[in-house]
This record gives C-alpha cells, structure tokens and sequence, in this order.
C-alpha cells in the first residue's frame, strides 16, 4: 500500500533532499564523486546522531524499566519522568577529567573504548531501519555484522590488559572467553533463517517474510530465535551472563579503569549493541520494518521496526532484573553443551524442512 | 611454561565485602587456593566506650554493633545485667522483648536475602526485600522512636509501654508477610541459576562446623539442631511452639532454604506472643534499678532525691562477672560483663556471631571460584560493625 503510507515514509523526504543535493553539484559542475562522498557523509551523519539519541533513550528506558520491576520511580526530578537526566549525565561524563593510572599502557588504553564504539556504530550501517532506509544494500549485510561485532572482543582485551588492574585483567579474560564461545551458537542460529531465506543480505531476508505475521520466521525458528536471544544476551555481557562486568565480583570488570568519556563510550556501545541486537532480531525473525497485517501499513514502516527493536530489547532488560548470574563455569558448559547441541539441531531440523517443502 | 598464582585484595572497599571486610585471597586461574578475611576497618571501640558509661546509658552502644539487629543487641546485654543483679522481669515486657526481637530476626535476615542475592546478581530482590524492611524499621520508630538505633530495652523491662494500635500494626505485618515470602521463593528457590550458584557452593560439615565455633542458621543448615532458644530458653520463649529448620549439606542453598524457613517460624512466634500478650507492668518494681513514676517524683522529696540520683549516678551492681547469650539472627551471641561494684561496667565483651562465623571463610571458600567467594561471604550474613566493634 505506498500510495496510502507514503505521507508519513520517509523515502520521499530523502528523495527530495538527494534531488537538491545532486541539483546543486550539477549547477556548481563538480565531478559525480563529490556527490557521492557529500551523500556518505550526511548518511554517516544522520546515523550517528540518531544512535546518539537512541543510546540516551535507552539508558533512560532502561532505568525507568528496572525502577518499574522495582517498585520504583526512576529518575522523576529532571525533565518530564526524568527524561533529561541521561542528558545531564552526559554532559557531566564529558566535563570529567580523564584519568589514566601511571602504570597503564597509555596507547592501549586510549584505543580501546574508540574500538568499541567505532564497532559498534560500523554494524548499524547494514541494518534497515524502514522502507528504503537501509544506508548500504550489501548483499552479505548479516556477514559483515557477525564480522564486525566480533572486534568488540579485542577492545575488551584492550582494556583490560591496558588498565593494568587485576579486576580488569579478570573482567577481560572472562569476557575474552566468553564471546568467543558465544559467538559460535550465535553464528549457527542465524544459518536456520539463511537456509529458509536462501539469502544473506538484511533487506533479502525482510523481502523473504513478507508483512503477514504468520509468515515470519519467529515460528518455524522459534528453536533459533531462542538460541539467537541467549546468545545475544551473552555477547552483550548482560545479566544473566555479565560476568565480565559483575559489579559484586570484580567491581566493574574491563571498565574499572576508565573514567570520564571513555568510560561513557563503553556505556553508549553497551546499550547500542543491545539496540543491535534488536534490530537484528526484528529483521531475521519478526520481519524487519514490515506490519504484521498489510491493512496496518498506514503505521510508517520506521515505527515498526523500533517498536518491535525495542520489544526485544525490553525483553532483554527484563532478563537483567529477574535473573542472577551465572558462574564462569556453568556459563561456559551452557554454550558448549546446551546452545551448540540445539543449534545443530535447528540447522538440520531447517535443512530437512527445506528440502521436504 | 612457567606459571604461578596471584594474589587478590578484595575490599575494603568493594561492592560485596558487605561493609569494609578485605579479603586476601590467592588465585590459580579463577580458582581460590586460599581466603584470609582481614578486619578491624570499622573498628569503634564499643566495648571500651561501655566501660565509661553507667549500665543503662552502655545500652546505646549494643544498637551500633550489628545495626541490622539492634533489638537482639540490646536484649543480649540488659539480660546479661539482669542476670548480675537478679532482676526479674515481668511476663509482659518478656513477652515485647519476644515480638521485637523476631521483628529483629526478620529485619535482619531481610537484609541478608537481599544483599545475598544481589551479590548473586539478582539485583532486584534487595528492593522487595528493602520494601517489606520499611514496614519493620518503621515499627521501631512506632515504638521507641528511631529507625535503627532503638535502644528499647531497658534493664528490668522496656523504656516504656507499647504505644497503642501496636498489636493492629503487628498483625498488618503478619498477614502480609508470608505473601511476600512466597514472592521471594517464586523468584529465586527453584531458579535454575540460583540452584547452580548456591548448592554445593561453601560446604561444610557438622563436624567442621562445630570445631570452627559456628552458630545460628550457618551451624543448623549443616544439620547440627542448636538453637538457644529451644535449648537454653530465655525471656519465656519456652511458652511459645517453633520449629528448629535444618539444612543437610551444609551449603550455601541450605543456608538460604534455613534463613526463609526461619522468617516463617518468627511470624508463628510473633503471632502467639501477640495472641498471649499479659497485661501488667512492662518493667519491674524495683527501685533499685528504675526510677520512680514522674507522679511521685513530682510530688514527694525522697522521690524527687531518687530520681536524680538514679539519672545521675545510675545503680551498682554487687562484684563479680556474668555471660549470657541468646540467639541473635547471625548466630549465638553472647555478653560477658565484669562488674567492680561501682556504676559502671568493669569490663564488656560481646561473643559476635559474625566475628566467629567469618573466621571459618577459607575453609568455606577453598577449592571455590571468585564469584563463590562472594555467594560465600553473603552466606555468612556478617555485619562489619559487629565484627570489629
């Protein structure tokens, strides 16, 4: 239904804004590359302010969601429902003195929270945010996140070696240990919706599902979706598996060290990855930015795929405060011998499906 | 390749040493080879600072040991003067000292689960538990005045009688209360992470635990059935029916199960102490050691003589030394005093149940890994206030 949804898509917007852009490159008479680069940048720019907003929104979500669970309030006092308060944390993060304790290694410790959150925003170039909101159409989209999310593992490392503390080397091992393995059921769940999608690109999978809720593949893959959210939530280093951060074991973990805004990065790449996780989700099992119905489609395509991130990561969130955490031991024979098995089984279950219909 | 352990400084400050508790512990890997608890960071010289007080103003200085159970302090030390000088107290105010220092059991443990599972990483059990914790510091308030530092109890009885709407407001606890412990079973008993972090983690046997001096809850989940309240009963708690939960391993999960099933059993006790509650005077007649009413202070000279001598000087004690020990929520606690005949106390000392307890931690915690350590030292319900005194 475009012609009914058009008004409030996006894509004629952009449309507007690429025929003022090119207009005035054509008039000025600069070479087709400028305006490719002038694009790039605005795209760059466009999703590193709305992630920005979305990190903020989360940290206030997610202390509104655990004061709720608590039978609290939350943060009341700045702004209405404390909307404003992570702006003012922000802003307090940012005037803070960066402190570097004299035995760190200096270049290490600088580079790792950059890492981490240079990786995180990279991920989110795939992701489709709407109905032609998608800043790059790679046709190995779901490739090149997995590849990407892999280097948050190294900036763990980084920093916690760099710190020169024994809580974060701790922090940074545990971690170290526990993506790597993670990162394997992780991987094996998705082959499920690859195999039923016989496509790697995000958009591709989103075209697979179509918007008719029956359809997606939450329901033949129900046993991946579930791998995929445990996983999910071991990468992201949330309770239940946030060993390498756990406050009441080694105080903060990899991030002991770190003060000021490099400590804020490690806490914007937290919650992005967690919105990662959602949009990743939202476009491998719950059909991307498509309506459940084809009649809600009056609904823009952008508020669909938020709200059904946002479910996920509320889901998440909610994981957090309910559960207590594993050990290092249960956490690593639970990828091992609960989440590989399983996986496997969902490839082979997926496989035989396939080939039967 | 060459390798070797490292050594670990837990606290004093860390988020789940439960105060200042610092705890040197040795690692191969995330192994702990050995625990040895360093204290005396919060030491306040409570025990020194009675020695300068008369014998009721001392009664001030027992809330501050283990804050999270001022009621069972205050008990512990005014018996023990009652026993020097033979003081019998009337049946009522027993009977409040019963109801206010299960109040105290459940405050206590209260604390406990929730610090416990928030070590864990059950974050949100400390604010159910915190929730249903008001209700209790806010009975305190009711009757004495302060959340914490009570100070209620007085040698011979109670500083003053129950303030009426006290048995409404007990009972709005009691038929609340087990709702909410239901709730915090539905949470954690049967979770599957809770059971994998909690059994077996800490074992320790009967025997070890009897050699290491535990007591209380730690002492019972091993099986060993000690409880003074049953076995040497005190302030008529022989008139009432409890039972004694015991663990069997001896772990961290049976000292979890023991500590919810004895917030049960203080409800059952509050509930019959409420039901019987006799009516008569809350501290006893003699005026050796209570001043006298204000009417008669106001109105006649020897009264009037009485009451400022009581206030001023205090009372003497004839010579000689006494213990005494009750069931204080973390385990036995005892109070020895040495009285030189003058007003003031010769010499206190307390038997801390934390001091003892946290004294049996690297036999708990060998072989364990770090984040047992802290399940550990949360199993151990210890107060630092009451360790370093």
């Amino acid at each position: 239904m475009p012609e009914l949804s058009a008004g409030l898509e996006l894509i004629g917007f952009l449309q507007w804004v690429y025929n003022i852009i090119a207009s005035i490159i054509n008039t000025l008479g600069l070479p087709q590359i400028i305006l490719n680069i002038v694009l790039m940048v605005l795209i760059c720019l466009a999703i590193i302010v709305f992630l920005a907003l979305m990190a903020l929104f989360l940290i206030w979500w997610e202390r509104k969601v655990a004061a709720h669970f608590q039978d609290r309030l939350g943060p009341m006092m700045t702004g209405w429902h404390g909307w404003l308060q992570t702006v003012a944390d922000a802003l307090k993060l940012l005037q803070k003195e960066d402190i570097v304790v004299a035995s760190a290694d200096r270049k290490v410790h600088y580079w790792a929270p950059v890492v981490v959150f240079t990786a995180c925003l990279m991920a989110f170039v795939v992701i489709p945010f709407g109905k032609g909101l998608s800043p790059s159409k790679v046709n190995i989209g779901i490739l090149y996140i997995l590849a990407i999310t892999s280097l948050t593992v190294i900036s763990l490392l980084m920093a916690g070696w760099a710190s020169n503390n024994k809580y974060a080397l701790l922090g940074g091992m545990r971690s170290a240990a526990q993506i790597v393995s993670y990162e394997v059921p992780l991987t094996l769940s998705i082959i499920g919706v690859v195999l039923m999608s016989g496509t790697l690109s995000m958009g591709g999978f989103i075209e697979a599902q179509g918007p008719y809720f029956w359809k997606w593949y939450i329901w033949p893959q129900i046993l991946g979706f579930a791998i995929y959210l445990s996983a999910a939530t071991a990468e992201l280093n949330r309770t239940p598996f946030d060993l390498p951060e756990a406050e009441q074991e080694l105080v903060a973990g990899f991030n002991i060290e770190y003060s000021g805004m490099k400590f804020a990065m490690f806490f914007l790449a937290e919650f992005l990855n967690m919105f990662l996780v959602g949009a990743v989700a939202t476009t491998l099992f719950l059909g991307g930015w498509q309506p459940p119905l084809p009649g809600l489609s009056f609904i823009p395509s952008y508020i669909w795929f938020l709200g059904k991130s946002l479910f996920i990561v509320f889901v998440i969130m909610w994981f957090k405060w309910t559960y207590p955490r594993l050990r290092v031991d249960h956490l690593m024979a639970f990828a091992w011998k609960v989440l590989l098995p399983l996986a496997f089984l969902n490839i082979i279950l997926t496989a035989v499906g396939v080939y039967i219909f | 390749m060459s390798y070797k352990t490292i050594t670990l400084n837990v606290g004093p400050q860390h988020p789940a040493t439960h105060g200042v508790l610092r705890v040197k512990i040795e690692l191969d890997g995330e192994t702990i080879v050995s625990a040895k608890p360093i204290i005396g960071y919060l030491h306040s010289g409570i025990e020194k600072n009675m020695e300068v007080k008369t014998y009721t103003q001392a009664i001030t200085m027992t809330d501050r040991m283990d804050y999270l159970a001022p009621m069972s302090n205050n008990l512990v030390y005014v018996m023990a003067v009652e026993k020097l000088m033979d003081v019998e107290v009337p049946p009522r105010a027993q009977y409040i000292r019963v109801i206010l220092t299960e109040l105290t059991r459940l405050n206590s443990h209260l604390v406990w689960l929730g610090t416990h599972a928030t070590d864990i990483g059950a974050m949100t059990m400390l604010l159910y538990c915190f929730r249903e914790r008001e209700k209790i510091t806010q009975m305190y308030e009711f009757v004495s005045g302060v959340r914490m530092m009570s100070s209620y109890f007085r040698i011979g009885g109670l500083d003053n009688d129950v303030p009426p709407g006290f048995d409404v407001r007990i009972k709005d606890i009691l038929d609340t209360f087990p709702a909410k412990i239901e709730e915090y079973e539905g949470l954690l008993t049967e979770n599957k992470i809770w059971k994998n972090r909690t059994i077996g983690v800490g074992k320790i046997s009967a025997e070890e635990a009897i050699k290491s001096g535990l007591s209380g809850p730690l002492l019972r989940a091993s099986g060993v059935n000690w409880d003074i309240r049953k076995s040497n009963p005190y302030s008529s708690y022989d008139h009432f029916e409890f039972d004694v939960p015991l663990g069997e391993n001896g772990d961290t999960y049976d000292r979890y199960k023991c500590r919810l099933e004895e917030m049960r059993q203080s409800l059952r006790i509050i509930r019959q102490a409420l039901d019987g509650l006799p009516s008569g005077p809350y501290i006893t007649k003699d005026r050796k050691i209570t001043p006298p009413p204000k009417e008669e202070a106001l109105k006649g000279m020897e009264q009037l003589i009485h009451h400022f001598k009581f206030w001023t000087e205090g009372f003497k004690p004839p010579k000689g030394d006494v213990y005494h020990s009750i069931e204080s929520p973390k385990g036995e606690i005892g109070c020895y005093i040495v009285s030189d005949g003058t007003n003031k106390p010769y010499r206190v000392h307390f038997r801390p149940p934390s001091f003892v307890n946290i004294s049996a931690l690297d036999k708990l915690a060998r072989g364990q890994m770090v984040s047992d350590l802290i399940a550990i030292i949360g199993s151990v319900d210890i107060v630092l206030g009451e360790v370093d005194r």
